[in-house]
Order: C-alpha cells, then sequence, then structure tokens
C-alpha cells in the first residue's frame, strides 16, 4: 500500500450525511406530491444558478473530505510506516498550491516578495531589495512580459474553459432548457479554467505570512464552512425535532419544562456559552495528546466538537418553530381521527405530525446555513471557532487582521475570504429563498387549486 | 327603474389561458337585487372582484365592458377607480372576521371611509359612525364605535362591515356570500338588514351566493353560473317556478327536505370540470343526463326564451318545452329508501346526563376560577339504527357532546353506557367512530388512501394479516363508491366530496355501529351534499348502522333524521321525532331558528327576530338559559331552568316554562 486511507471523525459524520440525502432523495422520488415542490424549485432559475455555484462548493468540499496518509520510503523493520501529515484528495489535486510556498507575503500576481531583503547581486554586492518569487512567475526571463503573459494565460484558460462549458452546456441543454443555468454554467467554467490557467503560474490571490498560496487557503477553507454548515444540522435537527413537536403535542408539563430549557438556554449570550463549551473542551483535548495519532485529527475532532456545541446552542430557534406549528396541527381533524381510533401518541408524532412539519424543518435548515458559515468566521476571529492548524475562513480573516494597518496594507487575505464567503452564503440564502418559496403552502396555493 | 350596472361579456383569465369568468353579460337596475348562483369553483367571487378590478395576483388582464351609470369600468384609470371602489361601488366579504383590521377600533375603520369618500372628518365623522352603526342595528352604538372587532361577534361583525360599505353611501353593493359564515339566527338578521337598507337607500345589489334559501329570500332576479358561464337568467319567480337549464333543475332536485326524507335525492353525479379544461361543447354535459351528441360538439348559444329570460343550453334552442322535461325527471327517481328504522330498535346508545366543563384557569398558580360548561347535562338516547340529529347554533356544545363521546374531550360527569353495558376506553374506537366537518383538514396529507383507512385497524389490532386488511380495505372503497386504484392514491388528488368518502371509509374500517357524524357536509356543494347524504342513507340501510348527526342545517335533518334534539348553550331544549319537532316546534328557540332558515318555496314561518347573542357558556344566565333572548320570557324564566316535559305527540318532550308538567 502507497497509501492509507484516513477517516477522520468529521469525514465520518459527512458520509452519514451524504447517505441521508441520498435515501431521502430516493424516498422522495417515488412520492409525486414530495416530488412537487422540487419540481418547482427546478423552475427557478435563481435556485438552479445557485445550486450550480453551491455544487462546485461542495464539489471542492467532498473531494477535500477523502483523506489519506501517504506511506514513507523508508521501513522500519518490515512494516510500513505512513507520513504523519493527512492529505486530502482535492490536496493531491492541487499539488502546486500546496506545495509552492513562498517566503512571506506577496500581492496577487506578483512576481516579487512584499518585504525587502539583504541579496548578493551577480557584483557580489549586497543590495535590499524586493527578491523574485521562487515559484511565483518563475517562468518570466523578462519582468515586463508579466502582464502580458497574465492576459495570454487568461485568454488560453478562458478559450478552453469556454469551449468546455459549451460542450457541457450542449450536453446538459436537452434536461436543463433554462438560459440562464446554461449562461451561468458556461461562465463559471471559462472562470475555472482561466483561473486554473493562471494558478499554475503565479499566486493568484497572493501568498500569505508563511507564503502559502491564498487561493489554496480559500479553497481548502470551503470544507470547513460547509462541514460547520452542515453537520451542526446533524446536532441540532434531532434535538429541535423531537423536543419541539413533544412540547406542542402533549402540552401540559412536557411544554412547560422544554419551554424552560430553552427560554433559558436562548437567553444566554450565545458567544459567551460557545467561548465557555469550547475553552473547556480545548483543555480536555490538550490534556491527552495520546487521543491522537495525526495533528490533523485532533483539529478535526475540535471540528466537530465546534459544531456539536454550535448545535447544542443553536436548536432552539427551530424547536420554537415547530412548537407552534405542532400547535396548530395537533387540532387538525386528522389528528383527532386518529386518535378517535386510539393510535398511539408516539405514532401520532411520527406518522401525523412529523410529516406535516418537514417543509419547515427544511426552509429552516437551509436558511441556517449561511447563518453558521457565517458564525464559524465570527468564532474563529474571537479565538474559540476552529483549531489554528485548521484552514477556515475565520483563521484567514484572523491572521489577516493584523496585516491591515501594515504599510502598504496586506489586503488580499482579507479580500480573498471575503470574497469566497459572500459567493457560499450569497449562493445558499438564494437558494433558501427559492426554497422556501416552492415549498411555502400559503405561496402555492393557486397552484394546488387549479 | 333605471339601468345601474350593465356587464357585457367579461371575461377573466388565468395566466395559462384557462378562464374562470367566460362571458358573463348581465345588467343590474337601481333599487334591485341581481343574485349569482352557483357552486364552489364556478367563478362568482371572481365576476364580483372583476367588477372591483381587485383581481388576484396570477390573473391576466380582463376583457368586456362593464358599465356603472356611465362610467365604463373597464377603461377607468386605477386612480379614479380609487374613487369608485368604496363609493359609487362597495363590497362585503365572506368572511367578517377577515375583513376587519384587529388593531383598529371599528369607528376609526369606518371613519376611514368616510373621510375618502365624504370629506368628514372628527366629530363630524364619529356621530355619522354612530348613525351608520344605529342604521344596521347595533345596539348602543355609541360605545360600540370605540371597540374593537374582537369584542363582537360573528354577526355583529358583519353588521359593521355593512356599516362600513353603506359609509361611502353607495349606488351598487355586492355582497360576497354575506352569511356563509354565520349561524341561521344571525343569517337571517343579515338578510333583512340588507333587504331592509336595499329599501330606504334604493341601491342595486349583486348578492352572490351558493344557497338556494338565501337567493329566495333576497333576490329579485338571478344569474345561475355554472364553470365561469351564466347559464341561465330568470326573475325569482321565473326560476323558483320553472328552472330551465337542467343544471338548475338538478340543483333544486339536490336540496334534501322533509317531503324527499324517503327516497334518494337527486344528486349531480361528478363534479365542477377544472378551469379551463373543456374548450368546446357545453361544460355541463359530463354531469347532465339529458345531454346528446350535440352537447359535447358545439358549445351551446345563449337564448332569449322570453323577455329578460334566458338559458345556454341546446334544449330550448331546438325548441323542447321545459316543463315536460322536468317531470320526466322527476319521475326517474323511483327506487325509495326504507322510511320506517327497524321495529326491533333496541337502544344502542344511552347518555345519561353528561357533563363536559373546561376549566378556566386565572393568575399566576394557574387557579381554577371557575368552568365553561360546553356540555351540562345532556342525556340523550339513540336507538339501533336510527338517525339521532343534534341541533343548534354554533358555540352551543353538540360538537363537544360528539368529541367527548369518543373519548377526544374529557367528560367531567355522566353516565355512557353503550349496548347496556358502560362504555369502556377499550372498546370506544370500534364501536363508534366520527365523520369530521371538513374534508380537507380531516386527512392527512401526507398518508396514501389505504394507509389512511388502514391506521384503525393497526390501531386496534383488527382486521387479520395484511392480505386479509388489503381485501377489507378494497370492499370499503367499493362500500363508499370509490375505484379501487384510487388506494394508493393521496388525499390531494380527490375532490371534496370524494375526500369526504374516503372520510366515511375510514370511520367504517373497524366495523362501528355508530357514526357520529359532525356537520359532515357543511363544507361540501349542493350537488356534492346530496351525493354523501344518499351514501349515508343507503349505508344505513345495508349496515344498520345508528347515526348521530351533528349539524346546524334544519333542511338535512328533515331530510335524514328520525329524532331530532335542540340544543342551546350545553342544553337539550326539545327532543322528538323530527316530523313533529320540525311540524310543530314548541320551545320558543326551536321555533326562531326554524322560522329563520330561509326555504326556497317561501313557506317559512313567520319570522321570529332573536335579539342579542348566544351567552357565554362560562356565565350562563339563571333560570332558563334561553330566557333573556326569549320572545316569551315570563318572570319565572329567570328564576329556575325548566324541567322536561312532554309536549303533545308522542316522545315529544321539551324544557320550557310555556307547557307546564300537567298533574294527572
Amino acid at each position: 500500500m502507497i497509501f492509507m486511507p484516513v477517516i477522520l471523525w468529521s469525514d465520518a459524520l459527512v458520509f452519514l450525511l451524504i447517505g441521508a440525502v441520498i435515501s431521502a432523495v430516493l424516498h422522495v422520488r417515488k412520492r409525486e406530491h414530495l416530488m412537487l415542490p422540487w419540481r418547482r424549485l427546478a423552475h427557478s432559475s435563481v435556485a438552479m444558478v445557485s445550486t450550480l455555484v453551491l455544487s462546485l462548493f461542495l464539489v471542492i468540499g467532498l473531494l477535500d473530505t477523502l483523506h489519506y496518509r501517504v506511506a514513507l520510503s523508508q521501513n522500519s523493520s518490515g512494516e510500513t510506516v505512513y507520513s504523519s501529515e493527512v492529505l486530502s484528495v482535492f490536496d493531491k489535486l492541487v499539488t502546486p498550491l500546496r506545495t509552492r510556498t513562498e517566503k512571506t507575503y506577496s500581492a496577487p500576481f506578483a512576481l516579487h516578495l512584499y518585504a525587502k531583503e539583504s541579496m548578493t547581486d551577480a557584483q557580489g554586492n549586497v543590495v535590499r531589495d524586493y527578491p523574485r518569487l521562487q515559484y511565483g512567475g518563475a517562468h518570466l526571463a523578462d519582468e515586463s512580459q508579466s502582464s502580458l503573459d497574465v492576459m495570454k494565460r487568461i485568454a488560453n484558460g478562458g478559450v478552453v474553459g469556454f469551449l468546455l462549458g459549451c460542450l457541457l452546456a450542449w450536453l446538459l441543454s436537452r434536461r436543463v432548457t433554462r438560459a440562464p443555468v446554461l449562461v451561468s454554467l458556461v461562465m463559471l467554467v471559462t472562470l475555472v479554467g482561466a483561473s486554473v490557467e493562471l494558478a499554475t503560474a503565479y499566486h493568484v490571490l497572493g501568498t500569505d505570512k508563511v507564503g502559502q498560496d491564498v487561493l489554496y487557503l480559500s479553497l481548502k477553507s470551503i470544507r470547513t464552512g460547509l462541514i460547520i454548515g452542515t453537520l451542526t444540522t446533524l446536532v441540532t435537527l434531532p434535538l429541535a425535532l423531537f423536543l419541539g413537536v413533544a412540547a406542542g403535542y402533549f402540552r401540559g408539563w412536557v411544554d412547560d419544562v422544554i419551554q424552560y430549557v430553552y427560554t433559558v438556554l436562548s437567553s444566554i449570550p450565545s458567544v459567551l456559552l460557545i467561548a465557555a463549551a469550547v475553552l473547556m473542551m480545548q483543555v480536555t483535548i490538550d490534556t491527552h495528546p495520546d487521543w491522537f495519532e495525526t495533528s490533523a485529527a485532533r483539529a478535526d475532532l475540535r471540528l466537530v466538537a465546534l459544531c456539536l456545541i454550535l448545535g447544542l446552542t443553536s436548536w432552539t430557534g427551530l424547536c420554537r418553530l415547530l412548537r407552534g406549528e405542532t400547535l396548530k396541527l395537533r387540532e387538525m381533524e386528522y389528528i383527532q381521527a386518529a386518535q378517535a381510533f386510539g393510535v398511539s401518541s408516539m405514532r401520532i408524532l411520527s406518522r401525523h405530525i412529523m410529516p406535516n412539519v418537514m417543509h419547515i424543518i427544511l426552509i429552516a435548515l437551509v436558511m441556517d446555513f449561511s447563518a453558521l458559515v457565517l458564525a464559524e468566521a465570527v468564532l474563529s476571529y474571537v479565538g474559540v471557532g476552529v483549531d489554528p492548524s485548521m484552514i477556515s475562513f475565520g483563521t484567514m480573516i484572523n491572521g489577516a487582521r493584523l496585516e491591515m494597518g501594515r504599510e502598504p496594507m496586506v489586503w488580499w487575505s482579507l479580500a480573498a475570504a471575503f470574497v469566497f464567503m459572500l459567493v457560499l452564503v450569497l449562493a445558499a440564502n438564494l437558494f433558501a429563498d427559492a426554497v422556501r418559496d416552492a415549498f411555502d403552502p400559503r405561496l402555492n396555493r393557486t397552484e394546488s387549486k387549479a | 327603474m333605471t339601468r345601474l350596472l350593465k356587464v357585457e361579456g367579461l371575461v377573466t383569465r388565468l395566466r395559462d389561458g384557462a378562464a374562470i369568468v367566460d362571458g358573463v353579460s348581465f345588467d343590474i337596475a337601481a333599487g334591485e337585487t341581481f343574485a349569482l348562483l352557483g357552486e364552489s369553483g364556478c367563478g362568482k367571487s371572481m365576476t364580483a372582484l372583476s367588477l372591483m378590478r381587485l383581481l388576484p395576483d396570477g390573473i391576466e388582464d380582463h376583457s368586456g365592458s362593464m358599465y356603472l351609470a356611465d362610467t365604463p369600468l373597464h377603461s377607468l384609470p386605477e386612480r379614479e377607480m380609487r374613487d369608485v371602489r368604496g363609493g359609487r361601488m362597495a363590497m362585503i366579504f365572506q368572511e367578517p372576521g377577515l375583513s376587519l383590521n384587529p388593531v383598529m377600533t371599528v369607528g376609526e375603520q369606518i371613519a376611514e371611509v368616510l373621510a375618502l369618500h365624504t370629506g368628514l372628518y372628527g366629530d363630524a365623522a364619529l356621530v355619522r359612525c354612530i348613525e351608520l352603526l344605529t342604521q344596521v342595528g347595533i345596539p348602543d352604538a355609541a360605545r360600540r364605535v370605540t371597540e374593537y372587532p374582537f369584542q363582537m361577534s360573528g354577526g355583529m361583525k358583519q353588521r359593521v362591515m355593512i356599516a362600513m360599505a353603506l359609509a361611502g353611501t353607495p349606488k351598487l353593493l355586492i355582497a360576497d356570500e354575506p352569511t356563509t359564515a354565520l349561524d341561521v339566527t344571525m343569517q337571517a338578521q343579515v338578510l333583512q338588514l340588507l333587504r331592509e337598507t336595499q329599501q330606504q337607500s334604493g341601491m342595486g345589489m349583486l348578492l352572490i351566493t351558493h344557497d338556494l334559501g338565501v337567493v329566495a329570500e333576497n333576490a329579485h332576479r338571478v344569474g345561475v353560473m355554472y364553470a365561469g358561464q351564466i347559464v341561465e337568467q330568470a326573475t325569482r319567480g321565473q326560476l323558483f317556478e320553472t328552472p330551465l337549464h337542467p343544471y338548475t333543475q338538478k340543483l333544486f332536485a339536490a336540496l334534501p327536505d322533509a317531503r324527499r326524507s324517503g327516497q334518494p335525492l337527486a344528486a349531480i353525479p361528478g363534479s365542477v370540470p377544472p378551469l379551463g379544461s373543456v374548450v368546446q361543447g357545453c361544460r355541463f354535459a359530463s354531469r347532465c343526463d339529458r345531454a346528446w351528441g350535440l352537447c359535447s360538439e358545439q358549445t351551446p348559444a345563449w337564448s332569449e326564451v322570453a323577455d329578460g329570460r334566458g338559458v345556454r343550453c341546446h334544449l330550448y334552442v331546438h325548441g323542447i318545452e321545459g316543463g315536460e322535461r322536468r317531470k320526466k325527471v322527476r319521475d326517474k327517481r323511483q327506487r325509495l329508501f326504507e322510511v320506517h328504522p327497524p321495529a326491533h330498535s333496541e337502544n344502542l346508545l344511552r347518555i345519561d346526563a353528561l357533563q363536559v366543563h373546561f376549566p378556566i384557569r386565572k393568575g399566576l398558580l394557574q387557579r381554577t376560577a371557575g368552568y365553561v360548561k360546553a356540555v351540562d347535562g345532556v342525556s340523550l338516547v339513540i336507538p339501533r339504527g336510527h338517525t339521532v340529529a343534534l341541533v343548534g347554533e354554533s358555540g352551543c356544545g353538540k360538537t363537544t357532546l360528539g368529541k367527548a363521546l369518543l373519548g377526544l374531550n374529557p367528560i367531567t360527569a355522566g353516565m355512557v353506557s353503550f349496548d347496556g353495558e358502560p362504555l369502556s376506553e377499550v372498546r370506544r374506537g370500534a364501536e363508534m367512530q366520527m365523520v369530521f366537518q371538513d374534508p380537507y383538514a380531516s386527512l392527512n396529507p401526507k398518508m396514501r388512501v389505504a394507509e389512511i383507512l388502514e391506521e384503525g385497524l393497526t390501531a386496534l389490532g383488527i382486521g387479520g394479516d395484511s392480505q386479509e386488511r388489503q381485501t377489507h380495505i378494497d370492499s370499503l372503497l367499493d362500500q363508499v363508491g370509490l375505484a379501487k386504484d384510487s388506494k394508493w392514491r393521496y388525499p390531494h388528488e380527490f375532490s371534496g366530496g370524494q375526500r369526504q368518502r374516503i372520510a366515511i371509509a375510514r370511520a367504517l374500517a373497524v366495523s362501528p355501529q355508530l357514526l357520529i357524524c359532525d356537520e359532515p357536509t357543511s363544507a361540501l356543494d349542493v350537488s356534492v351534499q346530496a351525493q354523501i347524504l344518499n351514501l349515508l342513507k343507503s349505508l344505513q340501510e345495508g349496515l344498520g348502522l345508528s347515526y348521530l348527526f351533528i349539524t346546524h342545517n334544519l333542511a338535512v335533518v328533515e331530510y335524514l333524521a328520525h329524532e331530532v334534539c335542540v340544543m342551546y348553550l350545553g342544553r337539550i331544549v326539545e327532543r322528538g321525532p323530527t316530523e313533529a319537532v320540525m311540524r310543530n316546534p314548541r320551545h320558543p328557540y326551536t321555533q326562531a331558528l326554524l322560522s329563520a332558515v330561509p326555504r326556497i318555496d317561501g313557506t317559512g314561518l313567520e319570522y321570529v327576530r332573536l335579539e342579542g347573542e348566544l351567552p357565554s357558556p362560562a356565565n350562563p344566565p339563571l333560570g332558563c338559559h334561553f330566557a333573556p333572548r326569549c320572545p316569551q320570557a315570563m318572570p319565572v324564566c329567570a328564576n329556575k331552568f325548566p324541567d322536561m316535559t312532554p309536549a303533545g305527540s308522542a316522545n315529544h318532550s321539551v324544557c320550557c316554562h310555556l307547557y307546564p308538567l300537567q298533574p294527572n
């Protein structure tokens, strides 16, 4: 074996989530009335374009989830020894980005470092100047050619991407007839093509303090954001669903207890609560270094724990929503008809109430996603977020904030994190909006009547 | 009379091209009431909204011409249209609770209209508000003007709506099902009020309704609508004497009443075709038993039969007399139901002094501060194979009683015995089942029909293995007249009438002996109501079921019930055989209730106007509950609740001091 697959905690949970989504899709596909809102969604151009953008992020995130460790060349007593560095398939794909680290900051498309260094020139004199980058634009003999070269690469990559996009669009055009979707597909592939062509020769978004490519950091951050946004819901969902529905259906003391718990929980400042929990967890992790084989595993467990903590503090909103809906549903005549047959409470909850609150859950989850991605950034900035060694939008921003005051300013880390997060959250929000419109029974009344 | 409104060729289309209103033409003279009659979904309300130019989203522009006096409404700019709305043309909506703003006082809402259309402000507006409220019969108007809508009852709110409509002194009043959401007694009050105000102000009125009784009471001329078209237009007298269009004839035939109680109602098969589905031919052809080839090929044109009377049917173009035809239709109904219930009728259900009280909790510690006595000592006997109807206004506790029997509401006190034995929790589900009011709310939209029907079997652990259950479900569907393949479909794929059939099948699945029917037809159209009533009757005949029929529709009672119990504020005030109670009501409340029902043949009793509202069951009046509203109240009524005394014929008894117990 030249490599050993590694399944981190978050990976396992992601696979679980994918499994759940696939089984849900299979379940829905068989039922025409459940398909109806999804069909409505498919008719909305905004939804399809945002799905396209989201799926690009998703593909990157998923590739980044397949982890492995490479076998080292030296064998110790016949056993294969694996590197302590955990890599992902995505890392492998973008290896040049990962490995080509400069000394320190360099601006986007720069040929020189951002800091002066003492160098010995050809004559043997020591001069202080901006040294050439080790990798960025290293292929250029003549520095003045750089902008021409950039243009050429944009054109080359763009054309290749454009043609590829057109091919894809043509293949898809039978299934997807909406022009905006196809146009954005072509644009997206063109953009990716141009970036790939550029990224092989330049640091498109510059480098950070330790010389890592910012584009690479941004792309790696996507997985962290997606994990926080989706896994947290795995924690939130059972709590909110069960407690909310139970509170609404049983009323009485059950309702009182559940309401009391979530009212108290939601009146504690959430950042404070999260900070306290994260610090406690940090201490636990630090006192048990023997739990973890690699540093990646440690950082990953911290990420999962953060999801857990975020989930435990953010289920209250959905719970309240579900309680209200259940209060309304329990007075419906079909619930009373079931009660008249003596159907057990658990069965009424699972057969009658839960299927009828699913649209609320879906809408709430999609809308919560973007809030969670942003929450991670805020928490990491405050210093109670993910492990400092984990690449995330929050750590990027945190690292960049000190350099904002530097003259001349280092702006690209922050700008890159900002742009990537904006696109991700905007796409998620637009998608959430479309989902809400498609699933809200009040907005689709005329259609169902006709 | 001058022509006030003239509508010609009005067409309103959905975005996908389906016409909801398709070539409607009519006119209304000043002082005249024109009624648009039709079942739900036939475009009545859309016609009204097109007139007001208040069409909802998703509706494409409309064509046709509308003239209010000489003003062309169809081409008026929106700015001027705003002055017309609420000014020369006002509208009252169906649901008074939803058409008043809950955070504004009644006075403020009327003053808004006054400021806009008459330029009255401040004190002058207030004076006019009080005047208007007095005009619509609201007692103590000076105080009421500062109240909020939630402090008023439904009938009161509808009066306020009428006052608001009158504030702009309209020439034309559009009333969209103004009484559908109200009780019969309130309905009678509101209809009378509309008649009176029309006489005073001489305005024209467009009355939209599905209720032939309301038409008979208030309309001068009638337009019958079907699937977006007016299929017949006539004066009230003409229409009620000789309805021409087969649809109108069937509507009349589908009405339940006492004379038809031995025979099945002439239900119209099927339901109204979906919008835009019929492009060619007569829209009624698929449900018409007199349709012939031409009906599905050629769209019938509008033909004037006599002066001002027209019909859209091939029968009259081709010169066939309407009256003769109608007789034939009547003769078609020969198969009679058994008029009398089985003679050997032992008592199936016996209720003794049943009480259902809900505690009112107050204060920090949720101490019980009193009780809402929803059902307060009801005794009732249902013999096997009989139908007992429970009649009363909304809020009198009839539904609470039904649900208490099923264990859905806790019973405070009293005895319920079933088949001679006290009713146990275990047997309850298998012996009694309920058919609910709204078939749209009583079926879980996320479950398939087979799953819905099987649920009761699973819960009660009966019906054998899954194979036997499936055959049982098949036979149930067959029993209620649904195709077997509907088993794997979801409720939203069915129409209202079909859904109610599924609900009945669900109740029958566990083979109960007693069905509690809680207004099972009040959410359905007349033609579909007839189908369901026929089904219930034939099921009773075939299975020997007993029904406790909870309703406020007295016509249905007359048609279906063997016995009637009249309920008022948690107690039964009069009971007896249907014939006796309906023909010879003793209790003043029953008399008032019966007199309030609009009759299509004009043979109704003299209208007894009930003052005030139903008192709160949390704080019932001392003595006879009905005394404060009773036109014949005596001093003794205020002190003591009367005992049940026999009245006239056998089994007929009444709770009223007017009929003291005869010592013999």
